[in-house]
């Protein structure tokens, strides 16, 4: 069925994507992702001496801020902060620099929809920035159920009713070919590591919006890819 | 100490030891057995009970235990005017507290992170899965409704908290009964209580009876810990400090996935875990509404 969305997009149709990077210059890293309307600026500081109290000394330990648009800070503020600590501890490499502290700040410039997953790709390409070592990438994309109950990718402020906000790992593309893999396991780009929904909606509908989130990923982890790559030889040394 | 290149227990060395030592070698002795260390299977949930109404200061209350963490809801009911905008609905607010008698790690300087994340994400659930109908709290329309209070203490934590809060929610509604009210020569709504009622028989009720309220669906929720290929379902604190991985299933009696909370974890849920973990849900949910209900009839025939 044609689908008529606010903005003219059709179902599987994500908005504009544009990621620029190293805008801050006091901050180690720093990263603008947006989707269209919706942009979110991260800054990364890091890695500092010392961990909070009640931190394992052994490990690196992320600590995020997030500063909302307009309005204190409230308990929904908080929520993200803990989603994104959780999300970005999973992909940072915690061992290499243990008894410290990366800070990660966001600021929300434009709120239309999506917005958690705006932030997670802001902050891993603001993490990329400042050299933090990574395990492997995130990318985070939104799908969301229209009343009708079918499925749209990206929703804005208004079509959010019910949605899953996902996270899936972006694996490194290896230089060997890997083996033929004869076990029935999934690829590693298809485990979730960060699921967040609101809304009810039936479960098949949940697994419809995996598929069609995994497919998207991997779309939005090639921008990532050509974004990153295209900064590599004119990036001035930070150093310096 | 004999240098072991097995994983076999030293002799000398005590259990108790051992456990604090390597707490994840210890579960991983056990986990190869789909058991815990205290012989709850892994795919079951801890003993559960509700009590109905221990707090007789309030319109309605429960006292919920999962194994050892417990946790009291009350709800105060309060008229309001509702919004312009929305004049014919009742308005909820939700508040979940972590006292620092519930843990070692919360002091009154120091209050829990997990805190403010667990009330928020309690009234998106109970927002979402429908199970209030506003407009059943409207008593005059764009004059009068109710406001919910619904405050949830911590009294224990031993993992698992958002599920215990959760049910604690939904029992604590289905033991409100809403107050009567009546309006006065001001046109003004006032709650009446017992002793009001005998006196002045000439009260213009709005409602006649105390009445429950009726729920389209009751929210139900499993937290389950992944590690390696297992998943544990129902963990306790400690099991929660060694391993990261959570994720929290809501399932409702229409059978509709209501919320999958998955925050980061070194683990990936692939299609299969959440399967599985969505149908260790759905049984949970089955089981606590057998229990919701039975104790609900108990309270009754008292």
């Amino acid at each position: 069925m044609g689908m008529d969305r606010g903005d003219g997009r059709n179902p599987n149709q994500m908005r504009p994507l544009a990621c620029s990077r190293n805008l801050l210059h006091r901050a180690h890293g720093s990263a603008r992702w947006s989707q269209g309307n919706t942009i979110v600026l991260a800054g990364v500081y890091g890695p500092k001496a010392g961990t909070r109290k009640g931190e394992n000394p052994e490990l690196a330990s992320i600590e995020v801020i997030w500063k909302p648009k307009t309005g204190q800070i409230g308990k929904q503020e908080k929520e993200y902060e803990i989603i994104l600590r959780r999300t970005l501890r999973s992909i940072c490499l915690l061992t290499v620099h243990p008894n410290t502290t990366t800070s990660v700040i966001l600021q929300v410039v434009g709120d239309d929809g999506a917005l958690l997953p705006c932030a997670i790709n802001a902050s891993c390409a603001a993490l990329v920035d400042a050299g933090i070592p990574l395990k492997h990438l995130a990318v985070a994309i939104c799908c969301g159920l229209t009343e009708q109950g079918s499925l749209i990718l990206d929703p804005t402020k208004i079509e959010e009713q019910a949605i899953a906000n996902l996270v899936f790992p972006n694996p490194p593309t290896s230089v060997i070919p890997k083996g033929s893999s004869t076990s029935a396991e999934e690829p590693f780009e298809h485990g979730i590591i960060t699921s967040v929904t609101h809304g009810a909606m039936p479960v098949d509908d949940y697994f419809n919006c995996l598929e069609r989130g995994r497919a998207a990923c991997s779309k939005i982890s090639e921008f990532f890819r050509k974004s990153l790559q295209s900064d590599l030889p004119d990036n001035a040394s930070k150093a310096s | 100490m004999a240098a072991n290149s097995s994983l076999e227990i030293d002799g000398d060395m005590e259990v108790d030891a051992f456990r604090r030592l390597f707490p994840l070698r210890y579960y991983e002795h056990y986990l190869g057995q789909s058991v815990r260390p205290d012989a709850r299977p892994l795919a079951h949930a801890r003993e559960t009970t509700i009590s109905l109404g221990p707090v007789t200061s309030v319109d309605g209350s429960a006292l919920v235990k999962i194994g050892e963490t417990t946790m009291l809801a009350a709800i105060k009911l309060e008229v309001m005017t509702p919004a312009a905008d929305l004049p014919d609905k009742g308005c909820l607010a939700v508040d979940f507290y972590m006292p620092p008698v519930c843990t070692p790690n919360v002091r009154p300087g120091r209050p829990a992170e997990a805190a403010p994340v667990i009330s928020k994400q309690l009234s998106d659930v109970i927002l979402s899965s429908g199970m209030i109908n506003f407009e059943e709290l409207s008593l005059i329309s764009g004059k009068a409704a109710w406001m919910v209070y619904l405050d949830i203490y911590c009294l224990n934590a031993d993992g698992s908290l958002f599920d215990a809060a959760l049910l604690s929610a939904v029992a604590a509604f289905s033991h409100l009964k809403v107050p009567l009210v009546s309006v006065n020569d001001n046109g003004r709504v006032t709650t009446v209580t017992g002793e009001l009622l005998e006196s002045k028989s000439e009260l213009e009720l709005v409602n006649k009876e105390r009445r429950k309220l009726s729920f389209k669906s009751l929210p139900f929720s499993l937290t389950c810990l992944l590690h390696d290929k297992y998943i544990l379902a129902d963990p306790t604190a400690e099991e929660e400090d060694i391993m990261d991985t959570l994720v929290t299933v809501v399932v409702d009696s229409l059978g509709r996935l209501v919320s999958l909370y998955k925050a980061g974890g070194v683990v990936l849920a692939n299609t299969s875990t959440v399967k599985d973990c969505i149908a260790l849900a759905k049984r949970r949910a089955a089981e606590l509404h057998n229990i919701l209900v039975e104790s609900i009839s108990e309270m009754e025939v008292d």
